[in-house]
């Protein structure tokens, strides 16, 4: 830009090239001419638009909705129940070693058609905090070589120096709460096989990778693993690492093959050994029946509903606007100039 | 402060001054890195890129991979650093170019050739004909017996005739070979701009002369970037040199420019950056009691009990980082892309090609076709701008007959050329002062045709049609004129040349014809200088009707006359003019007087017509631009008259009674304040009225305007839609940009010439046209175009587009960036406001890289309106100017918008993933697939037209997210293995986007619709009428008839003309401001009508009337 100053130096020569110049090339992107289609809002397309959506919407919004509503879902939360009740320090109690055993009765208001499954959820659990969240090493669980990989598991990477497998809070925060269930006396199998996600199972824990220095910390968080089987074969360690993404979420724990009748009882003994009470979070126990929706949740069903209810509103709206006041589009009376030619 | 030259000189004043090098590079090779780095970290926006990145190196804090931000950094800095560099080699290259050329300079008394950049200071320096002044020098030594030279200052004022240049009366007649071995001193003032004055002494030592002090004056001097002309050879003293010439002082380093659109941005950005603080502030501190609070309890997350000194920062600072994504660091990226290709746009269209030169217009600088679309004020120059400075004789009147009326071009009217053949007297006089009543040189070139040196265009023009109908003027040997006319030769004998002053208007000639003898005054001047001493009885009515008809037509007119004296008339009259010619006092009157003496009873011929004819289409130009709401100014270092003349012809001015010229002027200071408080008086009452009122003003008032009287001039300028500055200067008009742009007004500035490049490169907006100039002012300027008229496209349709295109662009920016930060914000609540991010680094990083920019990137080849309609209504341009597509409440908009859906995409997502399937990959994608259709939708629905890359960009960079998270899901060592395919199998996801969708952008959809209906603008207005087609030709009816395409006949022109037009008489030399400034006479409203049958007689005060 500031070549001025060379000033009449190379003008002349600088003349001649550029009056070689050539033309610059012709194609109908650099004269940005490409052919465009240009939509305009106007009334008509709007007005259909909305209504295709409502249209489509709300029966969607049903569909969901009856789906969530086949869903049968008992939900029973024993965390309090489950502490007798003379004791008065819950957390001491629940990290003492007495015998934690405790009894409580579902009652099946449904049929529910195998296969049930059996989720516990946990309350104000936070699986997402970002100190929790990191504190793992994919490494160390895939390859049996990588167990020194344990830089990002602090401060559960080691113990008097030895490197922990699996490492990491997630790990060691393992829940521990079991359950058996009995109908009528008989018991029912759970089925704890298959309830991970196939693809951690394969690829993401090793089959050769085996708990090593697992919970011989001075504190102990949560499960103890069975150093003998490999971790391919820990399901609910695997089912654990999967961290969720909100503070109250639900894990599976278990399939149960067969259904439970309207009016069953269904007695669980379960071992309350999982701390929850130290930030007073909630443990419930689930079981549920699935459909093609997933569990129950009327979210979906009810937000399709509203948007497709507000839709047709606005359908409706803008119509009754457009009968009523008509605005012609392109109205030249629009398009006077008479401003301030100087002023802003 | 003085400095004292010493002539040849060869030890002294090596070290006091500095030598001949020119420099205009800004980097040295080893100031190269840190000085570019310190530079782009001067701008905030890096600084505080490099600080995020810097942060993120931190693993404690850092949430994503920091090559996430280093990446692009390096990238972005490299780029502008290459470019840099690359300009500043070329500035390198053409500087050696000018040091290296040699020149001759005296050493030691001996003449030697030595490169440029060798010179000292007291140098003589000796310049052959046509060669450039490597230096400013004072004149020793000349060719010519008279002490004369000639020099072109194209490359300095723009003027391109020729300027006469005198030796001090000191050396006149030393010996040339004397002229080695002159010593002496010359005591000048210290380096400036000013290149209209030298106010300087010379004192040459013994044995030239006695002690004697000589007065310089810039008459005296040759400067840098001048080039001599038709003088054998000249010599002179070097007094400034290198980057101390005047020329190297007035350069001047031009400041990057930036837009004000980015100024917006950079505002934009600045005010993000606040809301990210707090937003950082709140959240920090937030952070912090939840951990002291709650996370103590959480026994899983194992808190230590005490934590480092800095613990209180860590959280802030993560969520500073975090957060950083708010400011997309693509958005510079972006930007440059897009402004990169509105510039290829530039250089590639078509319709801006000059087709003559076949020259392309080419955007020099990329960075600011945005500014284009808001500018207020368009500074032009006139000459070779505005006309195309080629001056082309097209008709005359001789005898009462009219010549060339039926086809335009008398060279071409049979009755002349039959006239010619048949030697009618009249006809062949006429030709005869056509060819010879001038101060033309002819040459003759190797191949025997003969080329004129003119300092006049209008001589030349005069000189080539007499060529042209057969009196070829071929040869000037001393003071004989050879003139051949139908292969016969006439010789002639110049006795006195009565030369062209602004007062006089006119020039003569006093020759002997050497055929027979006689004395013969040939005079030729404007029709008030020499209709009025017609001969008695003759009838001049003819002439004053032709030359009213010839202005009526913009043509500017010469009457031609002549008489013959007696021998005893010339005798008496040649001693008083000898004597007037040496008077000391007054002389310029003296001569006049005596002129006047002899130039009565003259024998009109006829008049002369010539046109200088302004380009193609630019009244229409100007016109369509100030609809547009653009103000014009014309700066030119011309004349008044010839100004107001041009002005009027190309739509500047209107004529009365729509417009009005006002008038600034006065010699002192004092006629000057009056003049200019009441010329903004009258201004200011005037302003309601619809009346198109301007104000002229020349040089010499603007100088006392411009230091004393900045104020009222300011807000004069404000008040003003058009005005005419004539004989400024190069410093003068970069001042004028420089007022308006202190009042915050986006300029344009254009011109062709070297003396445009200071305003050129002071504007918002320098313009060059690559003209008969030379490529000065082109390859200064950041556009240059090939002709005048393709302003309008540059702005209408480039410029307006650039700026919607922007303004969508970077808007579109901050939403995306902002929706995926709320989104984080949110998300940090529900997980213990820890810091956590919920998207992983591939998929931040991708967002902002490829899901994101692309679509955008198409934006480039959006139009709201068509090319066609712009011009039709160019008062669309207003919403560029006013800013109204981007500034803080349409950004307000688009906040409140992201706002919005990361609500909706953050509430659905959380709500439909809830429970067992809030797995924190899922949910993750989840949330990022409905960001990405969101943004998808908001582009489609921010589109206006379509076009196939378009449809491509938007839709099949969803499917290309798709097909990069399938990828990147086969991975089995990514986080995100299998997630996505797993998502793409659940009914649940697909439902959760539609859901997120539409309720993301039905509300939208809505607002826009209903606006877009019943609360239209402008834009809207004629988006609709345009598509709708049949609306769009009835709007011809309410706006001005459009204006009738005008012909290339100027005849058009003449309804526009006004009534009476003063033709102007070129000068032929334009001297030094305090000469001719008085041509412009007195306060006057120039379109008073001026009484042409009161014959004035000759005064000096015959202007003052």
């Amino acid at each position: 830009m500031s070549s001025s100053g060379a000033a009449g130096a190379g003008s002349t020569d600088s003349t001649a090239a550029r009056r070689n110049t050539k033309r610059p090339k012709y194609s109908k992107f650099t004269q940005q001419e490409l052919p465009a289609c240009k939509p305009i809002l106007t009334p008509r397309a709007v007005i259909s638009a909305f209504l295709l959506v409502s249209v489509v919407f709300v029966p969607v919004g049903v569909a969901s909705l009856l789906a969530s509503r086949k869903v049968v879902e008992i939900v029973y939360r024993y965390d309090s129940k489950c502490i007798p009740k003379n004791v008065t320090n819950k957390v001491a109690y629940i990290q003492s070693s007495a015998d934690k055993a405790c009894s409580i009765t579902l009652n099946v208001t449904k049929h529910m058609k195998s296969p049930v499954y059996i989720y516990y959820q946990l309350d104000n659990f936070y699986q997402n905090h970002r100190r929790y969240v990191k504190s793992r090493s994919d490494e160390q669980l895939r390859k049996r070589g990588e167990e020194n990989e344990t830089s990002t598991c602090k401060p559960e990477d080691m113990v008097n120096g030895r490197a922990i497998v699996p490492c990491g809070l997630i790990a060691w925060s393992l829940f521990n709460d079991t359950y058996s269930f009995s109908v009528n006396k008989r018991n029912l199998t759970v089925n704890k096989k298959g309830i991970s996600w196939k693809s951690d199972r394969n690829h993401k824990f090793g089959k050769d990778v085996f708990p090593k220095n697992f919970q011989n910390s001075s504190i102990i968080g949560g499960a103890h693993l069975n150093e003998s089987i490999p971790l391919r074969e820990q399901e609910d360690l695997i089912v654990w690492m999967r961290t969720a993404a909100l503070p109250t979420f639900r894990k599976l724990y278990g399939k149960i093959e067969e259904d439970l009748k309207e009016g069953e009882l269904v007695n669980v003994t379960l071992n309350n050994n999982y701390n929850t009470y130290s930030f007073n979070g909630k443990k419930k126990l689930v079981l549920s029946t699935t459909t093609w929706l997933g569990g129950k949740n009327d979210f979906l069903g009810i937000a399709y509903l509203t948007v497709g209810g507000l839709c047709f509103f606005l359908a409706l709206a803008f119509t009754i606007v457009y009968f009523v006041k008509p605005r012609q589009l392109g109205d030249p009376s629009y398009l006077s100039w008479n401003r301030n030619p100087g002023g802003h | 402060m003085k400095r004292y030259v010493y002539i040849n000189d060869d030890e002294s004043a090596h070290d006091l001054y500095c030598d001949n090098r020119i420099s205009n590079r800004k980097y040295t090779v080893l100031n190269f890195i840190p000085k570019n780095l310190w530079e782009q970290f001067s701008r905030f926006m890096n600084q505080y890129f490099l600080l995020i990145a810097c942060l993120q190196l931190w693993s404690l804090i850092t949430p994503v991979n920091p090559a996430s931000t280093w990446g692009p950094l390096i990238f972005i800095f490299a780029v502008s650093a290459t470019k840099e560099a690359w300009d500043d080699y070329h500035r390198y290259l053409s500087d050696k170019k000018a040091n290296e050329k040699e020149v001759w300079v005296v050493r030691n008394g001996i003449k030697k050739l030595i490169q440029a950049q060798d010179i000292h200071v007291g140098n003589i320096v000796w310049l052959r004909e046509n060669d450039e002044v490597p230096c400013d020098l004072v004149l020793i030594g000349s060719s010519d017996p008279q002490g004369l030279c000639y020099i072109e200052t194209a490359a300095m004022d723009g003027e391109t005739d020729l300027k006469t240049r005198v030796i001090p009366s000191a050396c006149m007649g030393i010996d040339v070979e004397l002229l080695h071995k002159i010593k002496g001193v010359i005591e000048c003032p210290t380096p400036n701009k000013d290149i209209r004055r030298f106010d300087a002494n010379m004192r040459l030592f013994p044995p030239f002369i006695d002690n004697d002090i000589c007065p310089l004056t810039i008459k005296n001097t040759v400067l840098q970037s001048c080039y001599l002309r038709n003088t054998e050879w000249a010599c002179g003293v070097a007094v400034y040199t290198g980057n101390e010439t005047k020329l190297g002082m007035s350069r001047g380093i031009p400041e990057p420019k930036l837009t004000a659109m980015d100024a917006m941005i950079d505002k934009l950005t600045g005010a993000i950056f606040v809301f990210q603080i707090v937003v950082v502030m709140v959240l920090g501190i937030a952070g912090n009691v939840w951990k002291d609070t709650e996370a103590k309890k959480q026994w899983y997350v194992l808190y230590p009990d005490k934590g480092p000194w800095y613990e209180l920062l860590i959280i802030p600072l993560r969520f500073e980082l975090l957060c950083s994504i708010m400011i997309p660091i693509s958005i510079k990226v972006s930007l440059d892309l897009v402004k990169g290709l509105y510039a290829k746009f530039i250089d590639w269209d078509h319709r801006m090609v000059d087709l003559e030169t076949s020259t392309p217009s080419n955007a020099t600088n990329t960075a600011i076709s945005e500014d284009l679309g808001q500018v207020e004020y368009i500074l032009t120059d006139k000459t070779g701008t505005l006309t195309e400075n080629k001056m082309i004789f097209r008709r005359c009147c001789i005898s009462g007959i009219f010549y060339g009326n039926e086809n335009g071009d008398a060279l071409k009217d049979v009755e002349l050329l039959h006239a010619v053949s048949s030697g009618s007297p009249d006809v062949v006089q006429f030709l005869t002062i056509m060819a010879i009543c001038n101060t033309v040189i002819p040459t003759q070139s190797k191949t025997g045709d003969i080329l004129y040196k003119a300092q006049s265009q209008d001589e030349d023009a005069l000189v080539q049609a007499a060529a042209h109908l057969h009196m070829v003027f071929f040869n000037k040997s001393g003071n004989i004129l050879e003139v051949k006319f139908n292969s016969s030769v006439l010789q002639y004998e110049v006795l006195e040349t009565l030369e062209f002053t602004s007062d006089r208007k006119r020039m003569s000639l006093v020759l002997r014809d050497c055929q027979n003898g006689k004395i013969l005054l040939l005079s030729k001047g404007a029709d008030e200088a020499i209709l009025p001493y017609a001969r008695t009885g003759q009838q001049t009515r003819n002439f004053v009707e032709a030359v009213e008809q010839y202005a009526h037509l913009g043509l500017r007119t010469l009457c031609l006359a002549w008489r013959e004296l007696r021998e005893d008339e010339y005798r008496e009259w040649s001693l008083m003019f000898r004597e007037a010619n040496s008077t000391l006092v007054d002389r310029e009157w003296r001569v006049a007087e005596v002129c006047q003496r002899i130039e009565h009873n003259l024998e009109v011929l006829g008049v002369t017509a010539i046109e200088d004819r302004l380009q193609d289409g630019v009244p229409e130009t100007i016109e369509t631009l100030r609809k547009a709401g653009i103000n014009f100014w014309m700066l030119t270092g011309d004349k008044q008259n010839t100004a107001i003349q041009i002005a009027l012809s190309c739509n500047f001015i209107s004529p009365e009674p729509k417009g009005q010229l006002l008038s600034i002027d006065g010699k002192t200071e004092d006629e000057v304040r009056r003049s200019l408080e009441r010329v903004l008086l009258t201004m200011r009452i005037t302003t309601s009225e619809p009346k198109d009122v301007a104000f002229v003003i020349d040089g010499w008032a603007l100088d006392f305007a411009l230091n004393h009287y900045r104020k009222a001039f300011t807000e004069l300028a404000i008040l003003s839609r058009t005005a005419i500055c004539c004989r400024v200067t190069p410093s003068q008009k970069a001042q004028l940009v420089q007022i308006l742009k202190s009042c915050d007004y986006r300029t344009l500035a254009i011109g062709d010439g070297g003396n445009d490049v200071r305003m050129i490169q002071q504007a918002d907006i320098g313009v060059g046209i690559s003209g008969r100039e030379g490529l000065q002012a082109a390859r200064a300027a950041d556009y240059s175009i090939g002709k005048f008229r393709f302003l309008k496209r540059l702005i209408l349709v480039h410029g307006r587009y650039s700026y919607n295109r922007t303004a969508f662009l970077s808007q579109y920016s901050f939403y995306k960036s902002l929706l995926i930060c709320f989104i984080q914000i949110f998300f940090s609540f529900i997980s213990g406001v820890s810091g956590t991010s919920l998207f992983n680094s591939v998929s931040l990083m991708a967002y902002n890289v490829f899901y994101t920019s692309v679509p955008v990137l198409v934006s480039v080849l959006d139009k709201d309106l068509s090319e066609e309609t712009v011009i039709q209504h160019p008062q669309i341009l207003f919403y560029c100017q006013a800013g109204r597509l981007l500034n803080p409440s349409t950004f307000a908009g688009w906040f409140g918008r992201s706002l919005f859906h990361a609500v909706v995409v953050f509430l659905i997502s959380i709500h439909a993933y809830a429970y067992d399937k809030s797995e924190m990959e899922e949910v993750s994608m989840v949330a990022l697939s409905g960001c990405i259709w969101l943004q998808a939708f908001v582009v489609a629905m921010e589109t206006n037209s379509f076009t196939i890359l378009q449809h491509l960009a938007i839709w099949g960079n969803l499917a290309g997210f798709y097909a990069i998270n399938w990828i990147f899901s086969a991975l089995p060592a990514s986080g995100m293995y299998t997630i996505m395919f797993r998502l793409c199998r659940q009914p649940s996801y697909w439902i959760s986007i539609f859901l997120m969708t539409a309720a993301g952008m039905s509300p939208i959809l809505a607002i826009k619709y209903f606006r877009y209906t019943y609360r239209p603008s402008k834009i809207n207005t004629l988006q609709q009428a345009e598509r709708l087609g049949g609306p769009i030709l009835s709007l011809g009816t309410i706006e001005p008839q459009p204006r009738p395409l005008i012909e290339k006949d100027v005849s058009t022109l003449s309804i526009t003309q006004p009534k009476n037009r003063n033709p102007v008489y070129e000068p032929l030399l334009s001297d030094s401001p305090n000469a001719t400034r008085r041509s412009s006479g007195t306060p006057f409203d120039f379109f008073q009508s001026q009484s042409r049958s009161s014959l004035p007689n000759y005064s000096r005060n015959c202007k003052d009337n």
